[in-house]
Protein backbone atom coordinates (compact mmCIF):
# COMPACT_ATOMS: atom_id res chain seq x y z
CA UNK A 1 0.00 0.00 0.00
CA UNK A 2 1.77 3.23 -1.31
CA UNK A 3 0.37 6.52 -1.08
CA UNK A 4 0.78 8.71 -4.07
CA UNK A 5 3.80 11.09 -3.46
CA UNK A 6 1.15 14.13 -3.40
CA UNK A 7 3.55 16.47 -2.83
CA UNK A 8 5.66 16.94 -5.40
CA UNK A 9 3.10 15.87 -8.05
CA UNK A 10 2.11 18.95 -10.40
CA UNK A 11 -1.68 19.85 -10.58
CA UNK A 12 -3.61 22.40 -8.66
CA UNK A 13 -0.64 22.77 -5.92
CA UNK A 14 0.18 25.65 -6.93
CA UNK A 15 -3.11 27.31 -7.12
CA UNK A 16 -3.69 26.29 -3.64
CA UNK A 17 -0.12 27.64 -2.51
CA UNK A 18 -1.05 31.24 -3.81
CA UNK A 19 -4.87 30.95 -2.54
CA UNK A 20 -3.67 29.97 0.83
CA UNK A 21 -1.05 32.98 0.41
CA UNK A 22 -3.50 35.50 -0.14
CA UNK A 23 -5.86 34.13 2.61
CA UNK A 24 -3.16 34.48 4.50
CA UNK A 25 -2.58 38.00 4.03
CA UNK A 26 -6.10 39.54 4.01
CA UNK A 27 -6.70 38.25 7.45
CA UNK A 28 -3.53 39.90 8.40
CA UNK A 29 -5.14 43.36 7.37
CA UNK A 30 -8.16 42.18 8.77
CA UNK A 31 -6.16 41.73 12.49
CA UNK A 32 -4.00 45.05 11.56
CA UNK A 33 -6.06 47.66 10.01
CA UNK A 34 -3.09 50.02 10.28
CA UNK A 35 -1.05 48.44 7.76
CA UNK A 36 -3.85 50.06 4.86
CA UNK A 37 -5.39 52.68 6.67
CA UNK A 38 -1.78 54.67 7.54
CA UNK A 39 -1.03 55.24 4.11
CA UNK A 40 -4.30 56.34 2.95
CA UNK A 41 -4.40 58.49 6.22
CA UNK A 42 -1.45 59.88 4.93
CA UNK A 43 -2.88 60.81 1.35
CA UNK A 44 -6.02 62.77 2.50
CA UNK A 45 -3.53 64.49 5.37
CA UNK A 46 -0.77 65.74 2.27
CA UNK A 47 -3.49 66.51 0.01
CA UNK A 48 -5.52 68.87 2.58
CA UNK A 49 -2.58 70.45 3.29
CA UNK A 50 -1.62 72.00 0.16
CA UNK A 51 -4.84 74.21 0.05
CA UNK A 52 -3.70 75.34 3.13
CA UNK A 53 -0.16 75.72 2.23
CA UNK A 54 0.06 76.88 -1.37
CA UNK A 55 -3.30 79.17 -2.03
CA UNK A 56 -7.26 78.36 -1.73
CA UNK A 57 -7.29 79.87 -5.35
CA UNK A 58 -9.06 77.13 -7.52
CA UNK A 59 -7.24 77.87 -10.76
CA UNK A 60 -3.96 77.80 -8.97
CA UNK A 61 -4.98 74.16 -7.14
CA UNK A 62 -6.52 72.76 -10.31
CA UNK A 63 -3.23 73.41 -12.37
CA UNK A 64 -1.47 71.69 -9.56
CA UNK A 65 -3.55 68.84 -8.59
CA UNK A 66 -2.05 66.14 -11.50
CA UNK A 67 0.99 66.29 -10.16
CA UNK A 68 0.22 67.04 -6.21
CA UNK A 69 -2.00 64.05 -6.40
CA UNK A 70 0.57 61.90 -7.92
CA UNK A 71 3.14 62.69 -5.49
CA UNK A 72 1.17 62.22 -2.79
CA UNK A 73 -0.10 58.99 -4.20
CA UNK A 74 3.24 57.65 -4.83
CA UNK A 75 4.64 59.04 -1.46
CA UNK A 76 1.93 56.74 0.24
CA UNK A 77 2.32 53.81 -1.23
CA UNK A 78 6.15 53.80 -0.42
CA UNK A 79 5.19 54.28 3.02
CA UNK A 80 3.49 51.08 2.82
CA UNK A 81 6.20 49.10 0.76
CA UNK A 82 7.98 48.53 4.18
CA UNK A 83 6.15 46.02 5.75
CA UNK A 84 5.90 43.93 2.55
CA UNK A 85 8.68 41.39 3.28
CA UNK A 86 10.29 42.50 6.87
CA UNK A 87 7.40 41.11 9.08
CA UNK A 88 7.82 37.91 7.64
CA UNK A 89 11.73 37.74 6.94
CA UNK A 90 11.49 38.71 11.45
CA UNK A 91 9.18 36.15 12.17
CA UNK A 92 10.79 33.32 9.92
CA UNK A 93 8.43 32.77 7.34
CA UNK A 94 9.93 34.68 4.30
CA UNK A 95 12.28 31.38 5.11
CA UNK A 96 9.69 28.70 4.66
CA UNK A 97 7.98 30.72 1.20
CA UNK A 98 11.83 30.46 -0.02
CA UNK A 99 11.74 26.82 0.98
CA UNK A 100 8.41 26.37 -0.29
CA UNK A 101 8.53 24.03 -3.62
CA UNK A 102 5.81 26.22 -5.52
CA UNK A 103 7.39 29.00 -7.92
CA UNK A 104 7.95 31.84 -5.76
CA UNK A 105 7.14 34.67 -8.31
CA UNK A 106 3.70 33.34 -8.20
CA UNK A 107 3.49 33.80 -4.51
CA UNK A 108 5.33 36.97 -5.03
CA UNK A 109 2.59 38.21 -7.39
CA UNK A 110 -0.15 37.18 -4.71
CA UNK A 111 1.30 39.13 -2.61
CA UNK A 112 1.59 42.61 -4.05
CA UNK A 113 -2.28 41.87 -5.57
CA UNK A 114 -3.07 42.03 -2.73
CA UNK A 115 -1.29 44.85 -1.38
CA UNK A 116 -2.36 47.08 -4.18
CA UNK A 117 -6.09 46.03 -3.07
CA UNK A 118 -5.34 47.07 0.16
CA UNK A 119 -3.21 50.34 -1.07
CA UNK A 120 -3.11 51.11 -4.32
CA UNK A 121 -7.23 50.73 -5.20
CA UNK A 122 -8.30 52.21 -1.98
CA UNK A 123 -5.98 55.40 -3.12
CA UNK A 124 -7.83 55.61 -6.45
CA UNK A 125 -11.24 55.18 -5.47
CA UNK A 126 -10.50 58.21 -2.51
CA UNK A 127 -8.65 60.45 -5.19
CA UNK A 128 -11.86 62.17 -6.60
CA UNK A 129 -12.60 63.23 -2.92
CA UNK A 130 -9.29 64.72 -2.67
CA UNK A 131 -10.15 66.10 -6.41
CA UNK A 132 -12.72 68.23 -4.83
CA UNK A 133 -10.39 69.39 -2.51
CA UNK A 134 -8.04 70.35 -4.84
CA UNK A 135 -10.83 71.85 -7.04
CA UNK A 136 -10.19 69.22 -9.99
CA UNK A 137 -13.10 69.44 -12.71
CA UNK A 138 -15.07 66.64 -12.53
CA UNK A 139 -15.13 65.23 -15.94
CA UNK A 140 -11.65 64.01 -15.22
CA UNK A 141 -12.21 62.32 -11.57
CA UNK A 142 -12.83 58.61 -13.73
CA UNK A 143 -9.88 59.35 -15.63
CA UNK A 144 -7.63 60.35 -12.06
CA UNK A 145 -9.31 56.86 -10.75
CA UNK A 146 -8.54 54.82 -13.88
CA UNK A 147 -4.41 56.16 -14.10
CA UNK A 148 -4.37 55.68 -10.54
CA UNK A 149 -5.27 52.13 -9.83
CA UNK A 150 -2.96 51.41 -13.33
CA UNK A 151 -0.37 53.04 -12.02
CA UNK A 152 -0.40 52.22 -8.26
CA UNK A 153 -0.14 48.74 -9.79
CA UNK A 154 2.76 49.31 -11.51
CA UNK A 155 4.59 51.33 -8.38
CA UNK A 156 3.61 48.29 -6.10
CA UNK A 157 5.15 45.61 -8.53
CA UNK A 158 8.43 47.59 -8.63
CA UNK A 159 8.23 48.69 -5.10
CA UNK A 160 8.30 44.86 -4.25
CA UNK A 161 11.66 44.66 -5.74
CA UNK A 162 13.08 47.56 -3.47
CA UNK A 163 11.37 46.12 -0.27
CA UNK A 164 13.02 42.41 -1.08
CA UNK A 165 16.20 44.06 -1.54
CA UNK A 166 16.08 46.45 1.86
CA UNK A 167 15.25 43.47 4.19
CA UNK A 168 18.55 43.05 5.51
CA UNK A 169 19.25 46.37 5.76
CA UNK A 170 18.62 47.26 9.26
CA UNK A 171 17.30 50.96 8.76
CA UNK A 172 15.92 50.59 4.93
CA UNK A 173 13.49 53.67 5.71
CA UNK A 174 15.78 55.64 3.58
CA UNK A 175 17.37 53.01 1.16
CA UNK A 176 13.93 52.09 0.11
CA UNK A 177 12.96 55.36 -1.22
CA UNK A 178 16.78 55.28 -3.27
CA UNK A 179 16.29 52.83 -5.06
CA UNK A 180 12.90 52.47 -5.86
CA UNK A 181 12.04 56.53 -6.67
CA UNK A 182 13.67 56.76 -9.76
CA UNK A 183 11.91 53.79 -11.18
CA UNK A 184 8.87 55.60 -10.28
CA UNK A 185 9.71 58.78 -12.22
CA UNK A 186 8.31 57.10 -15.58
CA UNK A 187 4.97 56.38 -13.64
CA UNK A 188 4.39 59.82 -12.35
CA UNK A 189 5.37 61.53 -15.70
CA UNK A 190 2.89 59.78 -17.97
CA UNK A 191 0.21 59.40 -14.69
CA UNK A 192 -0.14 62.95 -14.14
CA UNK A 193 0.59 63.39 -17.88
CA UNK A 194 -3.12 61.50 -18.58
CA UNK A 195 -4.49 64.04 -15.93
CA UNK A 196 -2.96 67.16 -17.24
CA UNK A 197 -4.13 66.34 -21.33
CA UNK A 198 -7.79 65.92 -20.01
CA UNK A 199 -7.82 68.87 -17.67
CA UNK A 200 -6.46 71.12 -21.00
CA UNK A 201 -8.57 69.54 -23.15
CA UNK A 202 -6.35 67.11 -25.00
CA UNK A 203 -6.66 63.55 -25.13
CA UNK A 204 -5.44 61.06 -22.56
CA UNK A 205 -5.98 57.83 -24.06
CA UNK A 206 -2.09 58.08 -25.55
CA UNK A 207 -0.96 58.44 -21.50
CA UNK A 208 -3.10 55.65 -20.42
CA UNK A 209 -2.06 53.20 -22.86
CA UNK A 210 1.77 54.31 -21.71
CA UNK A 211 0.81 53.45 -18.10
CA UNK A 212 -1.36 50.16 -19.67
CA UNK A 213 2.53 49.19 -21.00
CA UNK A 214 4.37 49.91 -17.83
CA UNK A 215 2.13 48.20 -15.62
CA UNK A 216 2.29 44.96 -18.60
CA UNK A 217 6.18 45.10 -18.35
CA UNK A 218 6.39 45.19 -14.82
CA UNK A 219 3.74 42.37 -14.12
CA UNK A 220 6.17 40.40 -16.84
CA UNK A 221 9.57 41.38 -15.17
CA UNK A 222 9.12 41.82 -11.39
CA UNK A 223 8.04 39.05 -9.75
CA UNK A 224 11.40 37.43 -10.81
CA UNK A 225 13.37 40.12 -9.99
CA UNK A 226 11.68 40.64 -6.42
CA UNK A 227 12.01 36.88 -6.03
CA UNK A 228 15.77 36.80 -7.07
CA UNK A 229 16.35 39.45 -4.64
CA UNK A 230 14.54 37.88 -1.76
CA UNK A 231 16.97 34.88 -1.99
CA UNK A 232 19.93 37.46 -2.46
CA UNK A 233 18.81 38.97 0.87
CA UNK A 234 18.34 36.54 2.75
CA UNK A 235 20.82 34.01 2.25
CA UNK A 236 24.05 36.69 1.04
CA UNK B 1 5.55 -3.61 6.27
CA UNK B 2 4.56 -2.03 9.58
CA UNK B 3 2.99 0.80 9.90
CA UNK B 4 2.43 3.15 12.75
CA UNK B 5 0.53 6.17 11.70
CA UNK B 6 -1.68 6.68 14.73
CA UNK B 7 -1.51 10.53 14.21
CA UNK B 8 -1.87 10.75 10.74
CA UNK B 9 -5.30 11.48 9.52
CA UNK B 10 -7.07 9.99 6.64
CA UNK B 11 -7.23 5.99 5.22
CA UNK B 12 -4.15 5.60 3.61
CA UNK B 13 -1.41 7.28 4.60
CA UNK B 14 1.19 5.18 5.24
CA UNK B 15 5.11 5.83 3.29
CA UNK B 16 6.20 3.02 0.36
CA UNK B 17 8.61 0.91 1.58
CA UNK B 18 12.24 2.39 2.00
CA UNK B 19 14.01 2.96 -0.83
CA UNK B 20 16.22 4.85 -2.59
CA UNK B 21 13.75 7.67 -3.56
CA UNK B 22 15.55 9.73 -0.28
CA UNK B 23 18.74 9.69 -1.05
CA UNK B 24 20.47 13.05 -0.07
CA UNK B 25 24.55 12.54 0.30
CA UNK B 26 27.45 15.51 0.62
CA UNK B 27 30.73 15.26 -1.08
CA UNK B 28 33.93 16.79 0.34
CA UNK B 29 31.79 19.42 1.88
CA UNK B 30 33.33 22.87 3.16
CA UNK B 31 31.96 25.98 4.59
CA UNK B 32 33.92 29.15 5.75
CA UNK B 33 32.85 32.21 7.29
CA UNK B 34 34.66 35.41 8.37
CA UNK B 35 38.16 33.25 7.29
CA UNK B 36 37.22 30.35 9.65
CA UNK B 37 36.51 26.80 8.47
CA UNK B 38 33.10 26.00 9.98
CA UNK B 39 34.01 22.16 8.44
CA UNK B 40 36.15 20.93 5.51
CA UNK B 41 35.98 17.65 3.38
CA UNK B 42 32.71 16.75 4.51
CA UNK B 43 31.26 13.90 3.68
CA UNK B 44 27.57 12.91 4.43
CA UNK B 45 24.84 10.28 3.78
CA UNK B 46 20.83 10.46 4.12
CA UNK B 47 18.80 7.93 3.44
CA UNK B 48 15.53 6.85 4.80
CA UNK B 49 15.19 5.30 8.11
CA UNK B 50 18.17 7.83 8.99
CA UNK B 51 18.29 10.28 12.00
CA UNK B 52 21.66 12.30 11.31
CA UNK B 53 22.12 14.34 14.91
CA UNK B 54 24.80 17.53 14.86
CA UNK B 55 26.19 18.23 17.69
CA UNK B 56 28.78 21.11 18.73
CA UNK B 57 29.37 24.16 20.68
CA UNK B 58 27.59 27.50 19.95
CA UNK B 59 28.79 28.97 16.75
CA UNK B 60 30.31 25.39 15.46
CA UNK B 61 28.48 25.57 12.14
CA UNK B 62 25.38 23.66 12.83
CA UNK B 63 22.65 26.37 11.78
CA UNK B 64 24.84 26.52 8.67
CA UNK B 65 25.12 22.93 8.06
CA UNK B 66 21.69 22.91 8.08
CA UNK B 67 21.16 25.94 5.90
CA UNK B 68 23.48 24.37 3.06
CA UNK B 69 21.82 20.79 3.20
CA UNK B 70 18.33 21.96 3.01
CA UNK B 71 19.34 24.23 -0.15
CA UNK B 72 19.06 27.25 1.41
CA UNK B 73 22.61 28.48 1.49
CA UNK B 74 24.85 28.51 -1.99
CA UNK B 75 28.01 29.49 0.02
CA UNK B 76 30.15 26.22 0.23
CA UNK B 77 32.64 24.45 -1.70
CA UNK B 78 31.85 20.79 -1.73
CA UNK B 79 29.25 19.09 -4.18
CA UNK B 80 25.38 18.33 -3.05
CA UNK B 81 23.26 15.38 -4.46
CA UNK B 82 19.81 14.13 -4.19
CA UNK B 83 19.41 10.90 -5.75
CA UNK B 84 22.26 11.20 -7.58
CA UNK B 85 21.80 14.51 -8.78
CA UNK B 86 23.28 18.02 -8.23
CA UNK B 87 21.22 19.42 -5.44
CA UNK B 88 21.01 22.28 -7.59
CA UNK B 89 19.60 21.18 -10.47
CA UNK B 90 16.74 19.67 -8.51
CA UNK B 91 15.82 21.69 -5.69
CA UNK B 92 12.32 22.05 -7.01
CA UNK B 93 12.08 18.31 -6.66
CA UNK B 94 14.26 17.85 -3.12
CA UNK B 95 12.17 21.00 -1.55
CA UNK B 96 8.83 18.96 -2.17
CA UNK B 97 10.48 15.76 -0.32
CA UNK B 98 11.88 18.58 2.72
CA UNK B 99 10.11 19.99 5.88
CA UNK B 100 12.45 23.09 7.67
CA UNK B 101 11.95 24.12 11.06
CA UNK B 102 14.42 26.49 11.57
CA UNK B 103 14.77 28.40 15.19
CA UNK B 104 12.05 31.28 13.73
CA UNK B 105 8.90 30.16 14.15
CA UNK B 106 7.13 31.18 11.15
CA UNK B 107 3.87 31.46 12.91
CA UNK B 108 2.16 34.85 12.50
CA UNK B 109 1.29 36.24 15.97
CA UNK B 110 -2.15 37.43 15.26
CA UNK B 111 -3.31 34.81 13.35
CA UNK B 112 -5.07 31.49 15.39
CA UNK B 113 -2.72 28.20 15.29
CA UNK B 114 -4.91 27.21 12.87
CA UNK B 115 -5.04 29.59 10.33
CA UNK B 116 -0.87 29.33 10.39
CA UNK B 117 -1.30 25.93 9.61
CA UNK B 118 -4.01 26.04 7.23
CA UNK B 119 -1.02 28.88 5.60
CA UNK B 120 2.01 25.74 5.83
CA UNK B 121 -0.34 23.17 4.56
CA UNK B 122 -1.32 25.39 1.82
CA UNK B 123 2.30 26.20 0.84
CA UNK B 124 3.08 23.07 0.53
CA UNK B 125 0.34 22.37 -1.91
CA UNK B 126 -1.06 19.87 0.05
CA UNK B 127 -5.00 20.10 0.86
CA UNK B 128 -5.95 20.18 4.70
CA UNK B 129 -9.39 20.29 6.16
CA UNK B 130 -10.10 21.50 9.76
CA UNK B 131 -10.42 18.31 10.92
CA UNK B 132 -6.39 17.16 10.02
CA UNK B 133 -5.10 20.48 11.45
CA UNK B 134 -6.68 20.05 14.92
CA UNK B 135 -5.42 16.47 14.87
CA UNK B 136 -2.45 17.72 14.58
CA UNK B 137 -2.72 20.01 17.15
CA UNK B 138 -4.28 17.55 19.76
CA UNK B 139 -0.94 15.45 18.85
CA UNK B 140 1.07 18.21 19.60
CA UNK B 141 -1.39 18.77 23.09
CA UNK B 142 -2.89 21.72 22.15
CA UNK B 143 -6.65 21.18 22.57
CA UNK B 144 -8.51 23.88 23.65
CA UNK B 145 -5.90 26.45 21.93
CA UNK B 146 -6.56 26.40 18.16
CA UNK B 147 -8.62 29.58 17.96
CA UNK B 148 -6.46 31.98 20.12
CA UNK B 149 -4.27 34.46 18.34
CA UNK B 150 -0.89 32.83 18.41
CA UNK B 151 0.69 36.14 20.40
CA UNK B 152 -1.11 35.36 23.57
CA UNK B 153 0.79 31.66 23.80
CA UNK B 154 3.59 30.90 25.48
CA UNK B 155 7.29 30.33 24.04
CA UNK B 156 6.76 26.79 24.43
CA UNK B 157 3.04 26.63 23.10
CA UNK B 158 4.44 28.32 19.90
CA UNK B 159 7.00 25.91 19.11
CA UNK B 160 4.38 23.00 19.67
CA UNK B 161 2.78 24.87 17.22
CA UNK B 162 5.40 25.07 14.67
CA UNK B 163 6.04 21.51 15.42
CA UNK B 164 2.30 20.45 14.19
CA UNK B 165 3.73 20.72 11.06
CA UNK B 166 5.32 17.53 11.21
CA UNK B 167 2.02 16.09 11.45
CA UNK B 168 -0.27 17.60 9.15
CA UNK B 169 2.50 18.07 6.50
CA UNK B 170 3.56 14.75 5.05
CA UNK B 171 7.23 15.64 4.07
CA UNK B 172 9.78 12.73 4.21
CA UNK B 173 12.69 14.21 5.21
CA UNK B 174 12.92 16.69 8.37
CA UNK B 175 15.69 19.41 8.91
CA UNK B 176 14.66 20.96 12.44
CA UNK B 177 17.04 23.23 13.74
CA UNK B 178 16.97 22.52 17.90
CA UNK B 179 13.66 22.00 17.97
CA UNK B 180 13.22 21.42 21.66
CA UNK B 181 13.63 24.28 22.65
CA UNK B 182 11.79 25.69 24.98
CA UNK B 183 9.62 22.46 25.01
CA UNK B 184 8.71 21.07 28.23
CA UNK B 185 8.97 17.56 28.84
CA UNK B 186 6.14 16.07 28.13
CA UNK B 187 6.34 18.00 25.14
CA UNK B 188 10.23 16.56 24.77
CA UNK B 189 8.89 13.08 24.91
CA UNK B 190 5.96 14.03 22.04
CA UNK B 191 8.73 15.33 20.02
CA UNK B 192 10.76 12.13 20.75
CA UNK B 193 7.90 9.90 19.54
CA UNK B 194 7.09 11.38 16.42
CA UNK B 195 10.91 11.41 15.41
CA UNK B 196 10.76 8.04 16.22
CA UNK B 197 7.61 6.78 14.38
CA UNK B 198 8.60 8.96 11.14
CA UNK B 199 11.77 6.94 11.04
CA UNK B 200 10.53 3.58 11.16
CA UNK B 201 8.17 4.44 8.29
CA UNK B 202 11.13 5.30 6.20
CA UNK B 203 11.16 8.67 6.43
CA UNK B 204 14.69 10.41 7.62
CA UNK B 205 15.90 13.00 10.03
CA UNK B 206 18.66 15.92 10.26
CA UNK B 207 18.50 18.08 13.53
CA UNK B 208 20.70 19.64 16.13
CA UNK B 209 19.93 20.08 19.76
CA UNK B 210 22.05 20.59 23.20
CA UNK B 211 19.26 17.52 24.55
CA UNK B 212 19.55 14.20 25.55
CA UNK B 213 17.59 12.27 22.93
CA UNK B 214 15.96 9.68 23.62
CA UNK B 215 14.51 7.71 20.54
CA UNK B 216 13.75 3.94 19.81
CA UNK B 217 16.03 3.73 16.74
CA UNK B 218 19.69 4.30 16.10
CA UNK B 219 21.51 7.77 16.08
CA UNK B 220 24.28 8.75 14.22
CA UNK B 221 26.12 11.93 15.63
CA UNK B 222 27.93 14.50 13.59
CA UNK B 223 30.06 16.17 15.56
CA UNK B 224 31.39 19.82 14.46
CA UNK B 225 34.22 21.97 16.03
CA UNK B 226 38.10 22.00 16.34
CA UNK B 227 39.19 19.10 16.92
CA UNK B 228 37.81 17.80 13.36
CA UNK B 229 34.77 16.31 12.18
CA UNK B 230 33.98 12.54 13.33
CA UNK B 231 30.77 11.04 12.23
CA UNK B 232 29.73 8.28 14.56
CA UNK B 233 26.74 5.57 15.01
Amino acid sequence: MSRPERDGAAGPTPARALRGMMRRDLLLLSRHPGAWLNPLAFFALVITLFPIGISPSASLLSDLAPGLLWVAALLATLLSLDGLFRDDAEDGSLEQLLLSPQPLPLLILGRVAIHWASTGLPLALMAPLLGVMLSLPAESYLLLMVALALGSATLGLIGAIGAALTIGVARGGIILPLLVLPLYVPVLIFGSGALQAAIGGGNAAPHLAVLGALLALALMLAPWATAAALRISLNG
Amino acid sequence: MRTICVYRAGPDVSFPEPDLSLHLQARKLACERDGRWLFGALDLEIQGGDILRVEGANGSGKTTLLKILSAQSLDYQGTLLWRGEPLRRVRRDFLSHLLYIGHASALKPALSALENLAWHAALAGQPSGDAERLAALSRLGLSGFEDLPVGQLSAGQQRRIALARLVLVRRRLWMLDEPFSALDRDGIQVLEALLSSHVRQGGSVVLTTHQPLHVEVPVRRLRLGEEGMDVTT
